[in-house]
């Protein structure tokens, strides 16, 4: 399969108080053509802050990408593309949806307005064309009387449907790539399942690279093909979706499964990770993960863990692992 | 058996929502008709959606907002009606464990007078009694005496929803309200939270009434359930029951949402279709049945009477239970 995006060695860092502090320390990943790939990582590991260097969105912000590469079909390094040019592409070729379907539409301009925006902007269609355009796409996300809803304002509907808009302003440009950004957690459980649903058939139907970004491992589940495991600003491990949740490799991939309370399971005590996760201004030498760890060894604590490519296109950074070469180890 | 530490009967509570100049003033029916029990030691759930009024019902048990209709049996008192100095007696049996641990900790106060502040109000302790007590209770729960000293803000969620607990413990209270105390923090952390809470139990005989959407947190810490819909409860019982055997089609619908963090897992499920309505103007009859799959004429008009499961202690509202 080809690789739509490649994100390599991906060095963001913020500026406070004249102090720079690097929240990526070399991002590694990509996704293929048509894939759903999941982010997963706890709050403050680094996964948002991954898709907004890959939108470039750090307007009003000290945010600054450091060093690396984020291939987008092919050779395109969207590191060296201009605020113009990313104009271009944001929108028409990738497109985001976030987690707060009530801060991210504009509360004064109307659903038809908003909606209307991208379309004239990326596929420079006539007035008539553009407003069928966009009431097509709100009937493709399920939205009844779309006609009506074009002329209402983000508050006059539920978090459901203001997702739905959410999804139908991503996909209006028909992207090639859509991040989303905790799409669903802002909603209850029956909303969500309608959302991800949605989600699943029009991935399916318009052939559409996902990626996933979710601290919550059942969504993972569902959802994705292949998985990357984020943890204080650096890939953990890469897997596939089944080999990740059969036999997951690294120690915190490992105490994050198994910290999720599961229906059905009867267990008096549920495994958890002891501690906190780290203050990124204050990261521990070596591992970051060592503190926390319960496989620790003394050389987590000196020297940082290199990523081990292992046997069914998966990796890990553990010291716990050797590298593995079609499948022998070496 | 135990005996019964809280009972509720036929709560009701509205609140009256500011109309136009020219409407009627409307009214947002929160709770309508919720009667359950919780046994002295045990843990009690109530689980449903945004706006279903598990919080309300939870406020209006530890009397933080003004009580509507119904009655509120704790340990033997009947407590809706009682005045606020009248109060003071059950604030003590009863307290409360707040969803946002940024929010519900006071940022100019030091960690160890807000835990003491309990005591403050409700005993007579000198000051380095207090203290005393403070530093215990915060061993308690996994913070040492070394965290007293500061402010909220340094401590991470999980430090501070201990903080929270730590606060609840101190008045050696019998019922422990727990408000969504887990949804905010991230899973490893959230484990860890509901470990303690566990232990704590075990350690102190509580009792707690916990409130949640998360079907998983509850079927971990429950012993019995009860599902929210609306406003009223629409099925509950043992958690063995609501898990493995539930008969109202929303339990169904709820149970079948939550995705199963195993891939292998992967499944058709019941989706709801619509959203919840609005509590200002409900649908008459079974409030569920705008969204219900299996709704019948019946339906839309009469409201299900609650009818006793197969099991003892399991209830359902549904026409289609025999």
């Amino acid at each position: 399969m080809e690789k739509l995006l490649q994100v390599e060695k991906l060095e963001t860092q913020f500026t406070k108080d004249k102090q720079k502090i690097k929240i990526l320390h070399g991002v590694n990943f990509h996704i293929h053509q048509g894939e759903v790939l999941g982010l997963v990582g706890e709050s403050g590991s680094g996964k948002s802050i991954t898709s907004l260097s890959i939108m470039k969105l750090f307007k009003g912000t000290s945010g600054e990408i450091n060093s690396g590469r984020i291939l987008f079909n092919g050779d395109e390094d969207l590191i060296n593309k201009s605020e113009t040019e990313m104009r271009k592409i944001r929108g028409k070729q990738i497109a985001m949806i976030f987690q707060e379907p009530m801060t991210s539409l504009n509360p004064v301009m109307k659903i038809g307005e908003q909606l209307l925006e991208p379309i004239r902007l990326h596929l420079g269609l006539e007035e008539k064309k553009a407003k069928e355009h966009a009431v097509s796409i709100l009937k493709k996300v399920g939205i009844p009387r779309a006609e009506e809803i074009m002329n209402e304002f983000p508050h006059q509907l539920s978090g459901g449907m203001r997702q739905r808009i959410m999804i139908a302003m991503a996909i209006s440009c028909n992207p090639q790539l859509l991040i989303a950004d905790e799409p669903s957690t802002a909603l209850d459980v029956t909303i969500q399942a309608q959302i991800l649903d949605l989600m699943k058939q029009l991935q399916q139907k318009e052939k559409m690279s996902v990626l996933l970004i979710t601290h919550d491992l059942g969504v993972v589940a569902e959802m994705c093909e292949r998985v990357v495991v984020m943890y204080a600003g650096r890939v953990v491990e890469e897997a596939d979706v089944f080999d990740l949740f059969e036999s997951p490799k690294h120690p915190y991939t490992k105490g994050l499964i198994a910290s999720v309370p599961k229906l059905g399971q009867k267990k008096e005590k549920l495994d958890s990770i002891k501690g906190n996760v780290p203050n990124p201004s204050e990261l521990p030498k070596g591992c970051k993960f060592a503190p926390r760890c319960n496989d620790v060894m003394p050389i987590c604590y000196e020297q940082e863990p290199p990523e081990l490519n292992l046997e069914n296109a998966r990796s890990c950074s553990c010291w716990l692992y050797k590298e593995e070469r079609g499948g022998i180890r070496v | 058996m135990s005996k019964t530490l809280l009972k509720v009967t036929g709560l009701k509570k509205s609140f009256s929502i500011p109309a136009g100049m020219f409407e009627k003033k409307k009214l947002l029916k929160a709770v309508h008709d919720v009667s359950f029990m919780i046994p002295e030691g045990k843990t009690f759930s109530l689980v449903g959606e945004s706006g279903c009024g598990k919080s309300t019902t939870g406020r209006l048990i530890s009397r933080l907002i003004e009580p509507g209709d119904g009655e509120i049996w704790l340990d033997g008192e009947e407590i809706s009606q009682k005045k606020e100095a009248q109060l003071k007696g059950m604030r003590k049996k009863v307290q409360m464990i707040f969803q946002d641990p940024y929010a519900s900790l006071n940022p100019r106060m030091k960690v160890r007078d807000i835990v003491a502040e309990p005591l403050t109000i409700h005993t007579n302790l000198s000051r380095a009694e207090r203290y005393k007590q403070v530093s215990e209770i915060l061993e308690v729960v996994g913070l040492s005496d070394y965290h007293a000293n500061r402010y909220a803000h340094e401590f991470s969620g999980g430090q501070r929803q201990r903080i929270g607990i730590a606060r609840a413990l101190i008045m050696k209270p019998k019922l422990i309200i727990a408000d969504e105390p887990v949804s905010a923090l991230d899973v490893s952390i959230q484990a860890q939270i509901l470990n303690l809470l566990k232990e704590l139990q075990a350690e102190f005989d509580l009792t707690y009434l916990f409130i949640s959407h998360d079907l998983s947190v509850v079927e971990h810490i429950s012993d019995h359930i009860g599902v929210m819909y609306l406003g009223t409860i629409v099925e509950s019982g043992p958690k063995e029951v609501i898990f493995s055997n539930p008969q109202h089609p929303y339990t169904k619908a709820l149970l079948s949402s939550i995705p199963i963090p195993d891939p292998k897992l992967r499944r058709e499920r019941i989706i709801l279709q619509g959203d919840l309505p609005s509590p200002v103007n409900p649908p008459a009859g079974c409030r569920f049945h705008t969204r219900c799959p299996v709704a019948m004429d019946i339906c839309k008009g009469t409201e299900p009477p609650v009818k006793p499961g197969e099991t003892a202690g399991h209830f359902v509202s549904c026409h289609l239970v025999e």
